[in-house]
């Protein structure tokens, strides 16, 4: 008897959304094609005619609008993932910093977390380019001689080259997210309960040993769900690249609305490809974590 | 699954509420004096066009024009509410209706004015300008084949973005675009040396290069990769504002075609007053006939427009002007009369 009762709910309460998310398509379509806006996609295939700084694969001003948003995602997907791997490796250095017996690396790690976290991302994406790299003028700077140089037009290191836009934009977004990322490493290890720690010390393990070992296997459940929430952001935060001059997707978007009149198109073309690339990132997590919560609970 | 589910249910929710539910037939004219005020799309960051002053002010060509409109609409230059927009920002803005028109240096081309691209209608142009570039003299460079392989500084989501592309791939040079949102970042790009040259149109450069430190390290090249005619716009398929738009604009060539001034018009006035015989001047300055009714404004909104803002040569003069901050010589921004192209249909 219950399980019918609830049955019959279930089914009223999905015909009821349904209702309305159609009512709400109907309605959308319908305001969209009486301000002459109605849905259009063909635009997509028409030649971009503008230029891009930087391109993973090969791109023409006669290819396509689809081409260069594609580009422009590659672009996005480039910066996010490179920022992803340095911030998690500097957060992770300033959380241990944070928790470690060092009382100078403590300071200097609060320090950190302090002022990265209570000052604006824009405001220190436009410092990294227009102060930090911008501002170093004409002069190449070469601290390993041919391994690295650094001048205003980028970052020269082993041969490949990185645009300033493109390092600007990876600095700001990976030391942002890291310091968000050392207090989350920190709130994950003081999760653990004390006595883990007195009884691997009265093992006789060696203080690192025991904090690889025994600590961070104990901390990851709590760590990575906190981690995977600063991925997102990061992600999302990539989009302020319109401020550094990088053609990421944002940017490209930006500039095909201008050029084509078409702004809830390209909008929704572009949610949808935040909302990919976050499932994404948010089901890797998942299956991480399920993976980590298995292993701790064997 | 059912993240996904919940996601285009938000979503969707979303979309419904960016649409204006309320589109009705009635013109934004009507709409504009029942506020009793015009709200105006400018760029706030253009010396010499439209530029927010230390006091709070908006100054410039664009402002000007907005205010002439508010005195034609309104009877009053005042009643102006001024709103800064970014390049890409402006044609979503016109078209959601959050502002009522635009006088922002835009560009009057096909795609901007069909109903099929961005479906806006343009009113006259108000100031013939075309692209340049700006580089600096100590490189040397005189002309586009010394830029082959450099950086430029572009603002993204402008005309400006396809020219120069168009102008260097036609002459098969390659080059790197540096994309900015908005002018003030192009010139910081600039100046911080990140190109060898920065592009906008040749009034933007003018502007942007009254405002250096040493302005004479830097020149614009001679030359013009096309034609910008910069041009105020409202949303299409509204013929009582448009055409409202249309002859405040021709109002301001037609009174300096005249002679007749800021200060003045209140002889013309007086004079069209005692001779009935001069029918042009009397129909123009609204004393007889109905020219102004019939565009849904008062008959002597002419009188209205001069009296706050002046003819066009002095309001060009005043911002653009070779005592102005911004001297741009006016060259194409003549009156026909004196070679130029600013030319008004008759007042019949």
């Amino acid at each position: 008897m219950k399980i019918s009762y609830n049955a019959t709910a279930q089914l009223v309460i999905a015909l009821i959304v349904i209702l309305v998310v159609s009512i709400l398509i109907n309605n959308l379509t319908l305001n969209l094609i009486k301000t002459g806006l109605g849905f259009n996609f063909s635009w997509l295939f028409r030649p971009a005619s503008f230029a891009l700084a930087e391109h993973p694969l090969p791109y023409s001003p006669s290819d396509s609008y689809a081409w260069a948003l594609f580009i422009g995602w590659l672009n996005s997907l480039k910066v996010i993932f490179y920022s992803l791997l340095l911030s998690t490796l500097i957060g992770t250095c300033f959380g241990l910093f944070r928790i470690g017996k060092n009382a100078l690396l403590r300071l200097v790690s609060a320090g950190y977390i302090a002022i990265i976290r209570q000052t604006p991302l824009l405001l220190q994406l436009m410092f990294w380019y227009f102060v930090a790299i911008l501002g170093i003028k004409k002069s190449i700077i070469s601290p390993m001689g041919n391994l690295l140089s650094i001048s205003n037009q980028g970052i020269n290191l082993l041969g490949v080259t990185l645009s300033a836009e493109f390092t600007s934009l990876l600095l700001g977004l990976s030391v942002f997210t890291s310091a968000y990322i050392a207090e989350v490493i920190r709130g994950g290890i003081n999760s653990v309960n004390k006595g883990q720690w007195e009884s691997f010390r009265s093992l006789g393990l060696e203080e690192s040993i025991g904090l690889y070992k025994i600590i961070i296997p104990q901390a990851l459940p709590a760590i990575l769900p906190g981690l995977t929430s600063q991925y997102l952001n990061l992600a999302k935060n990539s989009t302020l690249a319109i401020a550094v001059g990088y053609s990421d997707i944002y940017a490209i978007n930006d500039t095909i609305i201008n050029q084509t009149g078409r702004p809830i198109e390209a909008f929704i073309i572009l949610l949808l490809s935040f909302l990919f690339l976050n499932l994404f990132i948010s089901n890797g997590m998942e299956v991480l974590n399920s993976m980590v919560t298995r292993s701790t609970k064997l | 699954m059912r993240r996904i589910f919940t996601g285009i249910l938000t979503f969707s929710m979303l979309l419904t509420g960016c649409v204006n539910n309320s589109v009705g037939t009635q013109s934004r004219l009507e709409v504009i004096k029942k506020r009793g005020s015009l709200i105006c799309g400018v760029s706030g960051k253009i010396p010499g066009f439209s530029f927010l002053k230390s006091n709070g002010t908006y100054q410039g060509l664009d402002v000007d024009i907005c205010k002439a409109f508010a005195a034609a609409f309104l009877g009053s230059s005042q009643k102006v509410q001024f709103r800064p927009l970014t390049a890409p920002e402006r044609f979503t803005a016109i078209r959601t209706g959050e502002i009522d028109l635009l006088s922002r240096n835009t560009t009057f081309n096909l795609s901007r004015d069909s109903s099929k691209g961005n479906g806006l209608i343009f009113a006259p142009v108000i100031f013939h300008d075309g692209q340049g570039l700006m580089v600096r003299k100590s490189l040397k460079i005189n002309n586009l084949e010394g830029l082959a392989q450099k950086s430029i500084c572009v603002g993204s989501g402008t005309t400006t973005e396809q020219n120069i592309n168009d102008a260097f791939e036609s002459k098969s040079l390659p080059y790197t675009p540096i994309k900015y949102q908005d002018l003030n970042q192009v010139v910081a790009g600039y100046l911080q040396g990140r190109c060898a040259a920065m592009t906008s149109d040749r009034s933007q450069l003018a502007a942007a290069k009254s405002g250096f430190k040493n302005p004479k390290a830097h020149i614009i090249l001679d030359d013009v990769l096309s034609k910008e005619p910069l041009a105020p716009a409202s949303a299409g398929g509204d013929q009582l504002l448009s055409d409202a738009m249309r002859w405040v604009i021709f109002a301001l060539f037609t009174a300096e075609e005249k002679g007749i001034t800021q200060s003045n018009i209140n002889q013309k006035l007086e004079i069209a007053k005692s001779n009935p015989q001069m029918k042009p001047l009397r129909r123009f300055l609204g004393i007889e006939g109905d020219l102004g009714e019939k565009l849904g404004l008062p008959n002597d909104f002419v009188v209205k427009v001069i009296t706050s803002t002046g003819n066009y040569g002095e309001i060009y003069n005043r911002h653009l002007g070779p005592n102005s901050k911004v001297p741009i010589p006016r060259g194409l921004n003549k009156i026909y009369t004196e070679g130029g192209l600013h030319f008004a249909p008759p007042f019949n």
